[in-house]
C-alpha cells in the first residue's frame, strides 16, 4: 500500500498508566476514506488509543503517523486537518447552537463571512436552523450530537475521531448519525469510530476488536464472521434453561446464551456438534440442533473469550 | 500572530456571552463589593463603647457616686449591676454577663486622701483584648481632676498629638482604601481559578486541546473580561465610599488605577496558578479561600503590620495585598503618588510577573 493512501499508521503502540497497560503494542493501518472500527468494552483502550493518535496523550512506548505526520512531536500542524468527536458533550451549555458554532469556527480561524457561509452549510446538513437559537444543554440527545458532529467537522477534516458518538441516543437518531457519517467517507473523509455496539461496529468498512489494550482480530465485519463456518449452533428444545445448565463447562463449548426460546451455542470447532447432542441426551433434553449463520455478537466471543453481554 | 489574537478573542467573546448567562457570577461581582463596604464600613469599629459593668460600692460616700456617675457618663461602661461584696463579679466575669468590674473599697475615702495605696480597683475580662485596652485607658483618667473640676483647666498633656490624613479618627477612613484590595482578592483569585478549572471539569477541554486554540491563548482570553470586572469593582468601591463614608482621594486617580490594575493582574496570575495545581472546582475554591486568609490577616489591612512578629512580616512581604493596601492608602488619603511609592507598586509587578511565569511553565498541554 503506497504510503499516501494510509491516514494512520502504529507500531508497537502502548500506553501505561501506573502499573496498568492501557494500550498495548497495537500496530494499527488505516487507510484514507475508511470507516475504520474499535469495538470493545469499556476499558480495552479505545479512548485511550484515540487520544494517542489525536496527540492529546503521549505514548509510553511505539511510533505513530497519522495523515503523514510524526504524533506526538507534529500534534499541533495535525490538528487543523483533523475533527474529535468526545465521548462526553464537550461544547459549552450555556451558549446557544449558534454560539458554539461561532465559536468553534473563529478558533479555526475562519474569517467571518466565510464562517457564516460554513456554519449556515452545517446548520442545513445537520437539521440545526431551527435549533440556532438554543442553549446547547437544553438539547436533546440527537440534537446535542448533531451539533457536536457539525462542530467537529466544521474545519473540514481529512480525518474525524468519534468515541463512543452514540452512546447517549435512541436508535433512531442513531441510524440518521451514521447516514451522516457515510456522507462524510463519501466525501472522502477517514473516520475512526470507537464503539461498543455489535450493529454499530457492522456498519464500519473494516473493524478491530480490542481487549485489555490488545487487538484481538481486525478485518471487514462479513470477513470476521464468515472466519466461523460452522462453530455457531441453534439449540431448539423445551427447557433451554436446562439445556443451558448441561451445556456450560462442556469441552469444546465457548459460550451458550439464551435468545428467547433457543439456545445459541459458540464451539470451538465443528467436532463439538456430537458432543452437544450427546451431551444433552444424557440429561434427558429432546433438543434439535442446527447450525446458524454466525454474526459479529459470535465474532466478538470467539475473539475475547468474553460474552458480549458484559461489554454493553 | 493576528490568528492567535482572533483565537483569544473570540474565548474572551464566549467568556463574555457565558457571564451574562451567569446569574450567580453576575450578583456575586456587584454583591460582594457592596456587602463588604457596608460591613466593614458601619460594623467594625475598635472605639468601644456601652460595655456590660457592674460596680461594687463599699464606700458609700459623696465622692464614690460622683465618680460612678462619671465614669457611667463616659459611655464606656454601662453599670448593669449593683453588688455589695466583690465574690459576686467571678460568676458574672464567668458567665459572659460583665467585661468589667469597678471595686470601690470601703477605706476609698481615707486612701485618696493619704495617696498610699490605689483608691479603686477594675476587674477585667481579659480574655478580649479590645475590653483590656479600654479598661487601660480608664485607668489613666486623672481621679484627682474628675472629683474636682475646678482644677480641670491646670494642667495640660504633656505630648499633644496632631492626626494629619485622620483628625476625627474615622475608622472607614482607614478601611475602605484596603478593603478594594480584599474584595479584588476575594473575587479575581477564586472567578480565574474556577473559571479554568470548570473548562476542564466539564470536558469542554478535551475538545479545545484537538483545535490549533493554545493554552495560553485560552487562559488569557478567559482571564480578560475579569480586568474589567475588577476595574468595575474598584469604582464601585471608590464611589460607594465617597458617597457613604466621605472617603476622599488625595491623590491622583491615574495612579490609583494603575495600581488597582497591576494588582488584578497579580490576583489574576494567583488564580491560574491556583488552577493550574488543582483538579476541580471544588478545590480550586478551596485554593483561593487558603491564598485569601494569610493575605487578609498579615496584609496590614485588618492588624497592624509594625505590631506583627518578624517572620509574619517576612511573609506579608510576599503577598501582593501588603503592597496594594500601602499603595492605595497613600495614594488615596496621604495623597502620595508613585514617586514616593514606586517600591510597593515594583514588588506588585514583580509578584505578577513570577506567578505568571510559573503558572505558563505549569501548564498543561496534554491531558495526562
Amino acid at each position: 500500500m503506497p504510503a499516501a493512501d494510509i491516514a494512520i499508521m502504529t507500531h508497537g503502540l502502548t500506553r501505561r498508566f501506573g502499573t496498568l497497560t492501557a494500550v498495548d503494542h497495537l500496530d494499527l493501518s488505516v487507510r484514507r476514506g475508511e470507516v475504520y472500527g474499535f469495538l470493545g468494552p469499556n476499558g480495552c483502550g479505545k479512548s485511550t488509543t484515540i487520544r494517542m493518535l489525536c496527540g492529546l496523550l503521549l505514548p509510553s512506548e511505539g511510533s505513530i503517523r497519522v495523515l503523514g505526520l510524526d504524533v506526538p512531536r507534529q500534534a499541533e500542524a495535525l490538528k487543523r486537518r483533523i475533527g474529535y468527536m468526545t465521548q462526553k458533550f464537550s461544547l459549552y451549555d450555556d451558549l446557544s447552537v449558534a454560539e458554539n458554532l461561532a465559536f468553534v469556527a473563529q478558533v479555526y480561524g475562519f474569517r467571518s463571512v466565510a464562517a457564516r457561509a460554513r456554519i449556515a452549510a452545517l446548520m442545513d446538513i445537520y437539521r440545526l436552523g431551527e435549533l440556532r437559537r438554543q442553549m446547547a444543554g437544553t438539547m436533546s440527545g440527537g440534537q446535542k450530537q448533531r451539533l457536536a458532529l457539525a462542530a467537529a467537522v466544521l474545519n473540514e477534516p481529512e480525518l474525524l475521531f468519534l468515541d463512543e458518538p452514540t452512546s447517549a441516543v435512541d436508535p433512531q437518531s442513531r441510524r440518521e448519525f451514521w447516514d451522516s457519517l457515510f456522507a462524510l467517507a463519501d466525501a472522502g473523509t477517514t473516520l475512526l469510530v470507537s464503539t461498543h455496539y455489535m450493529d454499530e461496529a457492522e456498519r464500519c468498512h473494516r473493524l478491530a476488536i480490542l481487549e485489555r489494550g490488545r487487538m484481538m482480530v481486525e478485518g471487514s465485519p462479513a470477513a470476521l464472521m464468515n472466519a466461523l463456518p460452522g462453530r455457531v449452533l441453534q439449540v431448539e428444545c423445551d427447557a433451554p434453561r436446562q439445556a443451558q445448565r448441561a451445556l456450560e463447562g462442556l469441552a469444546g463449548v465457548r459460550s451458550c446464551a439464551q435468545i428467547g426460546a433457543s439456545l445459541r451455542v459458540l464451539t470451538d470447532a465443528e467436532e463439538a456438534l456430537r458432543r452437544i447432542e450427546q451431551a444433552l441426551t444424557d440429561a434427558g433434553i429432546d433438543a434439535r440442533i442446527a447450525p446458524a449463520t454466525p454474526n459479529l455478537e459470535d465474532v466478538f466471543v470467539a475473539a475475547t473469550g468474553a460474552p458480549a453481554g458484559k461489554a454493553a | 500572530m493576528i490568528a492567535s489574537f482572533s483565537r483569544m478573542l473570540a474565548v474572551t467573546v464566549k467568556e463574555l456571552r457565558q457571564l451574562r448567562r451567569d446569574r450567580l457570577t453576575y450578583a456575586m461581582i456587584v454583591g460582594i463589593p457592596v456587602m463588604q463596604l457596608l460591613l466593614f464600613g458601619y460594623a467594625i469599629n475598635l472605639d468601644v463603647r456601652h460595655l456590660p459593668a457592674a460596680v461594687v460600692d463599699q464606700a458609700h460616700t459623696h465622692n464614690s457616686r460622683e465618680l460612678v456617675a462619671d465614669l457611667a457618663q463616659s459611655q464606656v461602661f454601662d453599670f448593669r449591676y449593683r453588688l455589695t461584696t466583690p465574690t459576686a463579679i467571678t460568676g458574672l466575669l464567668r458567665a459572659g454577663d460583665i467585661s468589667a468590674a469597678l471595686v470601690i473599697p470601703a477605706d476609698f475615702e481615707r486612701r485618696l486622701a493619704l495617696g498610699d495605696k490605689p483608691p479603686l480597683q477594675l476587674v477585667v475580662d481579659g480574655s478580649d483584648q479590645v475590653v483590656q485596652a479600654a479598661a487601660r485607658q480608664v485607668a489613666s483618667l486623672p481621679l484627682h481632676r474628675m472629683l474636682t473640676p475646678a482644677a480641670a483647666a491646670s494642667p495640660p498633656s504633656a505630648i499633644s498629638v496632631v492626626s494629619y490624613y485622620n483628625p476625627e479618627r474615622e475608622a472607614a477612613l482607614n478601611t475602605v482604601p484596603g478593603l478594594i484590595g480584599v474584595i479584588l482578592t476575594m473575587t479575581m483569585v477564586m472567578f480565574t481559578a474556577i473559571a479554568l478549572v470548570r473548562e476542564r471539569e466539564r470536558g469542554n477541554l478535551e475538545f479545545l486541546i484537538t483545535t490549533p486554540l493554545s493554552p495560553l491563548e485560552l487562559t488569557i482570553g478567559k482571564v480578560l473580561p475579569f480586568v474589567v470586572i475588577g476595574l468595575v469593582q474598584t469604582t464601585l468601591v471608590l464611589l460607594l465610599g465617597y458617597w457613604i463614608f466621605s472617603v476622599p482621594v488625595r491623590g491622583s486617580l491615574l495612579d490609583l488605577y494603575v495600581a488597582s490594575l497591576v494588582f488584578i493582574v497579580a490576583s489574576l496570575a494567583l488564580g491560574v496558578l491556583i488552577s493550574t495545581l488543582v483538579k476541580s472546582q471544588f478545590q480550586a475554591m478551596q485554593g483561593a479561600v487558603f491564598i485569601f486568609l494569610p493575605q487578609i490577616l498579615l496584609s496590614g489591612f485588618m492588624f497592624p503590620f509594625n505590631g506583627m512578629p518578624k517572620l509574619a512580616q517576612w511573609l506579608a512581604e510576599a503577598l501582593p495585598l501588603t503592597h496594594f493596601v500601602r499603595l492605595v492608602r497613600g495614594i488615596m488619603l496621604r495623597g502620595a503618588g508613585f514617586g514616593d511609592l514606586w517600591l510597593e507598586l515594583a514588588a506588585l509587578a514583580l509578584f505578577s510577573v513570577g506567578a505568571m511565569t510559573l503558572a505558563t511553565l505549569r501548564f498543561r498541554k496534554r491531558l495526562d
